[in-house]
């Protein structure tokens, strides 16, 4: 994964609350087999119209002022609903690297630490100041700095922002989880032999495949 | 030793690993896997020369893009078909059991876990969709994660984990007739918003929850994540214990009374104290109706839709313009005002055996208002299809003129082909009434099976309460 550690860009403000990830993605984009692409249809129904997905002019992501975008701007419950981790693949796939937001759904908000996207948590109303300041400049930038937690303007604004230190470092370090767990393999081990003789499972199914045996 | 909740205690047996102020490794004793949200994962394992490291603790099923129609019939959705074919594949070479379409065990995942007796109390138990918190009905810690933790989940049978703050949510006194779990958990998110539960384990108790049969636990589970919360478990008791004896996964005789003494471990300490109480009593609760876009947009039936200028928060405000717009209604309107098209009583939120009971029992000798474009009934399994057949439900539902499906996620999700097309209205038993969830500008109300087959019965909703009802799940 791409470590991130600090992130200039446009910022794009989405001026809705408890944006669900069925918006993201739709459910017809579930059936991909890759993790690719998805950048294209990130907010489909709200983007394009039907039929022949025409572009839908109101919505903000069509506004040639935000093209190129990479912040991304928005409400409370960020991320809520379906576990879909196709919804960070669009974010990230779109362009976004940082999103800005007072809260998110927990399911999405680790979902984007799998992608090297930085879900930023700030307050209420410093969210709504950067909402007003959005709004007045058209080309507002925001600089995030990740080792320092802080979201700056270049009109000396300064946010600074928590964040868990093991969540910190995964993006600064672009860990990848299952390499950093295979390192306890013989803790896994461990568990596995203590706790065998309480996992038996019967097993008396209509199924394919199935090998026992390890 | 200090007080602890059923939460903390499920999470204390199966720490792995942990470092301190680090996260947990913590162990997973049932990894649940679809089509959906998996071949990206084994395409990671593949791709870093990894390999299941638990095929004997991990079961895959097809249910999100399976046809409800004739399995005989080739699919003809192709993408779907390419999905079906690399989670068979990905089957085979893992050595994963896999229920696929065919299989007389098939169903939503949510729903052949507990079915089958793989979902027993006291395990971990994670899948690549949110739904997954419907097994701590159980007394499990089980919840919904996104496909590199399958990956993860594959490769080391562990996930990485933060602990949760707690959250108990007491309904006290007696369910009245005509209200369900449905109307409970609704009720229960109308309370503390869609958010309400962010950060938190949701952990169910109070005469109303244990009055519950496992079915309306499930229920109850189910759709703690719309209320925030990515798990909700009920402590297992007498009613838990004789749901699981006998099924296919469950330990027998000796072992299985063994495992029942486990099992009765499984509560949290009188004195142990949770981060947050809400409370609700059952007998202030009345069948409910979302008239909005997520699922906290919801009121009794005897309400009426919502003016934005009832909120004082201005995003609200805006939230439930955009919603009421969307959803083609005026502030003001009452409830059981509201004309349906279509009518769907499934997914793994109410598709189990005792709601098409309820259901059928209410439309048996009656029939669909004219008005209704179409009414499916879709079982959340195939066992369940059965059972019901054997019980003649099939033809009570469809001699009331519903149609009688197989085993899906259907038209919850609308990834198969039903669909509910745009700017139609649907009374649904599904959990989410996102825009465009089943379908493209489509309008969802969520209900429970009964308020849905009435609704079905009167072309518009309709106070279950005035039908004849018996106290159903």
């Amino acid at each position: 994964m791409k470590p991130f550690i600090t992130h200039s860009g446009l910022v794009l403000p989405l001026d809705k609350v408890n944006v669900d990830t069925d918006q993201m993605v739709p459910k017809q984009f579930l059936k991909a087999l890759t993790r690719e692409g998805f950048g294209r249809i990130l907010f489909y129904d709200w983007r394009y119209k039907q039929p022949g997905e025409v572009p839908n002019a109101d919505f903000i992501l069509n506004k040639p002022e935000y093209k190129g975008a990479s912040v991304l701007l928005t409400r409370a419950n960020f991320g809520c609903g379906s576990s879909r981790e196709h919804a960070p693949w669009a974010i990230g796939d779109y362009g976004f690297r940082v999103i800005l937001a007072p809260s998110y759904a927990d399911i999405f908000y680790n979902n984007c630490f799998k992608n090297g996207i930085l879900p930023a948590e700030l307050t209420e109303a410093q969210i709504e100041e950067l909402f007003q300041r959005a709004e007045k400049d058209k080309g507002y930038t925001l600089n995030i700095d990740l080792p320092n937690q802080t979201v700056s303007d270049n009109k000396g604004l300064v946010f600074k922002f928590e964040i868990a230190p093991s969540r910190k470092e995964v993006l600064l370090k672009g860990l990848d989880d299952i390499g950093t767990t295979m390192q306890h393999v013989g803790a896994i081990d461990e568990y596995e032999n203590a706790h065998a003789e309480t996992a038996t499972m019967f097993d008396a199914v209509d199924v394919k495949y199935y090998t026992n045996g390890r | 030793m200090p007080a602890k909740t059923l939460y903390e205690k499920i999470w204390d047996s199966h720490l792995v690993y942990q470092e301190p102020g680090k996260p947990a490794l913590i162990y997973i004793d049932r990894h649940l896997i679809h089509e959906g949200t998996s071949p990206q994962a084994f395409a990671g394992l593949r791709a870093e020369g990894r390999k299941v490291r638990r095929p004997d603790l991990t079961f895959a099923v097809m249910d999100h893009s399976v046809p409800t129609t004739s399995r005989l019939l080739p699919i003809v959705d192709t993408d779907a078909r390419l999905q079906f074919e690399a989670l068979e594949k990905n089957c085979k070479e893992s050595g994963v059991r896999l229920f696929d379409m065919n299989s007389k065990n098939q169903g939503i995942v949510h729903v052949i876990g507990p079915e089958l007796g793989i979902t027993q109390p006291g395990c971990t138990i994670v899948c690549g969709d949110s739904h997954t918190s419907t097994h701590g009905a159980f007394g499990t810690l089980a919840f919904g994660i996104g496909t590199s933790e399958v990956e993860h989940v594959l490769a080391t049978q562990c996930l990485v984990q933060s602990k949760s703050k707690t959250l108990h949510i007491l309904v006290h006194g007696k369910r009245p007739k005509g209200v369900t779990a449905k109307d409970i958990i609704l009720a229960i998110i109308g309370k503390i918003g869609i958010g309400g539960g962010t950060g938190h384990v949701a952990e169910y108790g109070g005469q109303a929850i244990r009055e519950l049969s496992m079915e309306g636990r499930m229920t109850v589970c189910n759709m703690t994540i719309e209320g925030g919360a990515r798990a909700g478990m009920v402590a297992p008791d007498e009613t838990t214990f004789a749901y699981l004896e006998g099924r296919p996964f469950v330990p027998r005789g000796k072992e299985f009374q063994a495992a029942v003494e486990r099992w009765k471990l499984l509560n949290s300490d009188s004195d142990a104290k949770f981060d947050m109480t809400v409370e609700l009593h059952a007998e202030q609760i009345a069948p409910q109706v979302t008239w909005g876009t997520n699922p906290g947009m919801v009121t009794s039936v005897t309400s009426r839709v919502p003016d934005p200028h009832d909120f004082k928060d201005l995003n609200d405000q805006k939230a439930t313009e955009s919603a009421l717009k969307y959803m083609g209604l005026k502030p003001g309107t009452p409830i059981v005002d509201i004309p349906v098209d279509r009518v769907f009583i499934g997914s793994c939120t109410n598709s189990r055996l005792d709601d098409l009971r309820a259901a059928a029992q209410l439309v048996a000798g009656k029939h669909v208002a004219k008005s209704i474009k179409q009414a499916l009934i879709v079982p959340g399994s195939r066992g369940i299809k059965a059972a019901a057949e054997k019980e003649g439900l099939d033809k009570i539902f469809t001699e009331a003129g519903f149609e009688w499906r197989d085993a899906g996620c259907s038209m919850c999700i609308g990834m198969n082909a039903d669909v509910l097309p745009p700017h139609e209205r649907s009374a649904s038993t599904s959990n989410r009434n996102f825009e465009g969830r089943q379908g493209r500008d489509s309008r969802t109300h969520l209900v429970s099976p009964v308020m849905a087959a009435a609704a079905a019965l009167a072309g518009h909703f309709v106070d279950v309460r005035s039908f004849d009802v018996a106290h159903v799940e």
